[in-house]
Formats: C-alpha cells, sequence, structure tokens
C-alpha cells in the first residue's frame, strides 16, 4: 500500500524562505539551499515550494534558485508560484522539478490547467485552492497570496479542477495557517468527499495528531506541514526538523 | 562512461545530480558517437510508449541501442518508461518494444478497482526482493526498502526469473527486471534519496 505523504510546504519569498502565519507576518527562516539540504538529510517523503509573492508582484519563477534547489534534492519536488506561462513549466520540469502548484493562474485562465496537463500529464498538475471563511461562515477562495478574493466557492473550484485535469489539490485553510492548531478537518472533507484526485491538506499542523486526523476524518490522501517542521515550537526561533519515521508511521 | 541516453523524454538533471552525489561521473547525450563509446547505459524516461519508441528510432539509435545490448552486452538500465521500453510491447502503444526482456507492459486500469486505488500509482511504495540481483545488493531483509513510483503500466515478465523486485498496488507487480546485462526499474531511484543512491551506486559497480 502507498503511505501517506506528510509534506513540508516551503514558503519562498523570492531568494529567501519565510513563513507565515494567516497569509501573513513573515518569518525569516533561512536559505532555501540550506534547507532543503537539512530535509534531505532527514529524508522526507517530498517537497512543494512555493513562491508566495511571485504573482503579486508578476515575478516569473526564480529558476536559479530552483535549479540550486533540484541539484540537492533527491526527492519528488513540486514548485508554485508565478506559474502561467507553459514554456515555464516546460523548464520547471526541466530543471528536475516534477509537479507544479498552479493557483492564481488557474482562477484567470482555467484552460491553463487542461493545457498543462494534456502536455505533461495529470500527475503533474496540482490545483491549488487558498480558501478563508467570512463572517458568516462561508469559504471563499482567494489568489495572489491571499490578497485577492474570487467568485468561487472551494467545493465547486476544486470539482472544476479536477475537471480540467489537475491530478491533486492542494488545499490550504487561510484561517489556520501558521497557528499549530490543527488543519480546518471541514473544509477539507467537504471537498474529499465530492473530488476523485488525492487532496493534500495544508494549514495548521502542529502535532503529529493533527496529521492524523485530516487523513482519518478529513479524508486527505496526503498532508502538508510548514510551521512544525521549520520551528522548534510555537513562538520559537527557527529549526528545520520532522518528525521520527517510526512516530508517524504508528500514528498512521 | 556512464552514459544517459537523452532521446528526449523525461528528467535528466536529477538522475545525473544523483550520480554526482555518489561520486560517479554520468553523462547525457543524444548523439550516437557517445552513446557508442558507452560501457554503461542508462535509459530514463517519462511520457507516452510509442512517442519513445518513435523518437529513439528518429534519433537513429535504436540499432546501436541493440548492438550495445545484445552483441556488446554492457549493463543498460531503463528508468520507469525506460525500463517499460525494454519489454516486447505495451498496451499503452502499438509499436513494440526493445524486447530484451521477455515481458509485456499492462494497463492498472482494468485490472485495478481504481475506486480504491489511484491510477497513476503515485507515490512511495514498498519493494520486496523476489530474485538476487547485483542491481539490489546490500537491500537488506530487515528493513523496509522504499521507492518513488509514478505510473500507470506496469510491467509483467514472461518468466518470473526475470523480477527482481516486487510491489503492491492492489496485486503484485514486477518493480524491478533483469536479464543478463539488462536492468530496469518502474520506480525513480534519482528521487528516492538514499534507497536510490544505493540502487545507483550497484549499477555504477557493475
Amino acid at each position: 500500500m502507498l503511505r501517506t505523504r506528510v509534506i513540508p510546504c516551503l514558503l519562498l519569498n523570492d531568494e529567501s524562505l519565510v513563513k507565515t502565519v494567516k497569509f501573513d507576518a513573515y518569518t525569516y527562516i533561512g536559505d532555501p539551499v540550506n534547507t532543503v539540504r537539512i530535509f534531505n538529510e532527514l529524508e522526507v517523503d517530498e517537497l512543494v515550494f512555493l513562491d508566495i509573492t511571485a504573482s503579486r508582484q508578476s515575478r516569473r519563477p526564480n529558476f536559479t534558485i530552483l535549479e540550486d534547489i533540484a541539484n540537492e534534492c533527491f526527492m519528488p519536488l513540486a514548485y508554485g508560484g508565478g506559474v502561467c506561462d507553459i514554456e515555464d513549466v516546460g523548464r520547471i520540469f526541466g530543471i528536475g522539478f516534477e509537479k507544479v502548484v498552479i493557483n492564481s493562474h488557474a482562477v484567470e485562465a482555467p484552460d491553463f490547467i487542461r493545457r498543462v496537463a494534456d502536455k505533461f500529464g495529470s500527475q503533474s498538475v496540482i490545483g491549488s485552492i487558498d480558501a478563508r471563511k467570512n463572517l458568516f461562515g462561508r469559504y471563499e477562495v482567494f489568489t495572489h497570496g491571499g490578497t485577492r478574493k474570487v467568485s468561487r466557492n472551494p467545493l465547486e473550484w476544486a470539482q472544476e479542477l479536477e475537471r480540467l485535469g489537475a491530478g491533486e489539490l492542494l488545499l490550504t485553510s487561510m484561517d489556520q495557517d501558521g497557528t499549530w492548531a490543527g488543519f480546518d478537518i471541514k473544509l477539507t472533507a467537504s471537498v474529499t468527499s465530492k473530488v476523485q484526485i488525492p487532496v493534500i491538506a495544508n494549514g495548521g499542523a502542529g502535532t503529529v495528531r493533527h496529521i492524523v486526523d485530516v487523513v482519518r476524518k478529513g479524508g486527505a490522501s496526503a498532508v502538508a506541514v510548514g510551521s512544525m517542521v521549520v520551528f522548534q515550537g510555537k513562538d520559537l526561533g527557527v529549526l528545520v526538523n520532522f518528525p521520527g519515521k517510526k512516530e508517524l508511521e504508528d500514528a498512521l | 562512461m556512464l552514459t544517459v541516453v537523452d532521446y528526449g523524454m523525461g528528467n535528466l538533471g536529477s538522475i545525473v545530480n544523483m550520480f554526482r552525489k555518489i561520486g560517479v561521473q554520468a553523462v547525457v547525450t543524444a548523439e550516437p558517437a557517445g552513446i557508442e563509446r558507452a560501457d554503461k547505459l542508462l535509459l530514463p524516461g517519462v511520457g507516452a510508449f510509442d512517442t519513445a519508441m518513435t523518437r529513439i528510432k528518429q534519433q537513429g539509435l535504436l540499432d546501436l541501442l541493440n548492438k550495445k545490448a545484445m552483441v556488446e552486452k554492457v549493463p543498460i538500465l531503463g528508468v520507469c518508461l525506460g525500463m517499460q521500453l525494454l519489454t516486447d510491447s505495451s498496451e499503452e502503444g502499438s509499436l513494440p518494444g526493445l524486447g530484451w526482456i521477455p515481458a509485456r507492459t499492462l494497463a492498472f486500469k482494468g485490472r485495478l478497482d481504481t475506486g480504491r486505488f489511484k491510477v497513476p500509482h503515485m507515490g512511495w511504495n514498498i519493494v520486496e526482493k523476489h530474485t538476487e540481483s547485483p542491481l539490489t545488493a546490500g537491500f537488506g531483509s530487515f528493513e523496509e526498502v522504499r521507492f518513488y513510483f509514478v505510473h500507470s503500466y506496469f510491467v509483467k515478465c514472461d518468466d518470473d526469473r526475470h523480477s527482481i523486485l516486487k510491489t503492491t498496488y492492489g496485486f503484485h507487480f514486477d518493480s524491478g527486471v533483469q536479464n543478463g546485462n539488462i536492468f530496469g526499474a518502474q520506480f525513480h531511484p534519482e528521487k528516492s534519496h538514499t534507497f536510490g543512491m544505493r540502487l545507483f551506486r550497484n549499477f555504477a559497480r557493475l
């Protein structure tokens, strides 16, 4: 059987690695290449890199950083941030990444998902959804690093991304991001129950227990972790770490 | 020199990076002259079966590869689609494969309960030794050996003795194969950190 993937989701602000709380309050983590070397030693399953300011600043992916990362990483790699050109996608794969994460541009031009899936295969496309609860408890979708609200709801958008050919979804709760308070299980379950493709739950991981919960109760196929693998603890300093293999296996 | 055959399909950067990491010099080439000189070949591949076979023919590499494999008998490792090309045929296409290993490439779809088992088979999965092979030397019986897979088709050896590794996804399939100097790995060693490094090191030492 396949193992549940636990994926460090690392945030780039162009050349620096940062971590956010609720998509805001950036903390500088360090140099991406040094950090991935540590994750390499820790033998993590997979890594996702998101340049969270690329779309907002209309920047293309920073290929130099991506090359430096790919030269050091011997595990599956995904990249998102400013991915809106099919040739850039080819270049990202050529560098040694196997998946691209597409968020803002999918909303602007849904057909882009289909074009990438047709050319490179669905397994290489992760459709990404950033969702936040409004005052009335309704989930709304945001793009451009959480700065633009769009008139879509997460469930319908997830189903459309699946129809367009995304092979996987990255579903991020903006409310839970960086809080160490656990995943938004309700949001996750509402999507996983309605799509066939794997959903990576993101936002809120603080403990192994949280990971187990979102897999069992939320139906997540994989789990993204951020703060808990770059900080020593909530409100503590930077420490790149990863739960022990045995701890995860016993729990999952 | 260990030579990675570039026929325009797949992720060659990561393969070369991993060889560099373990201190093995590897070159990538699309040129017949470079392949002619190779004492070991790696056949990578991501994409469709027929496209790959067509490219190999168009680049004028088919006869040369056959000579390296069958006459010179240099060690050849096919990775992912590269392993499927070693077989006689694939349900993904209509062109014949290289036919260096008596085996067929079959589709997961139609054979798997796709409600429970998604296709492609994607992620880390366990491999178990089936027949002893120098490619898997040192893969202990105590530890769990796992590799990263992404594929929608799988290989079935005609003769089970050619199966060196097996993996379970709904059912057993041949995740590693060997027929003399011809080796194949269905998974991606270049994306499977220490396990991949050990497999590549074993191949480099052949």
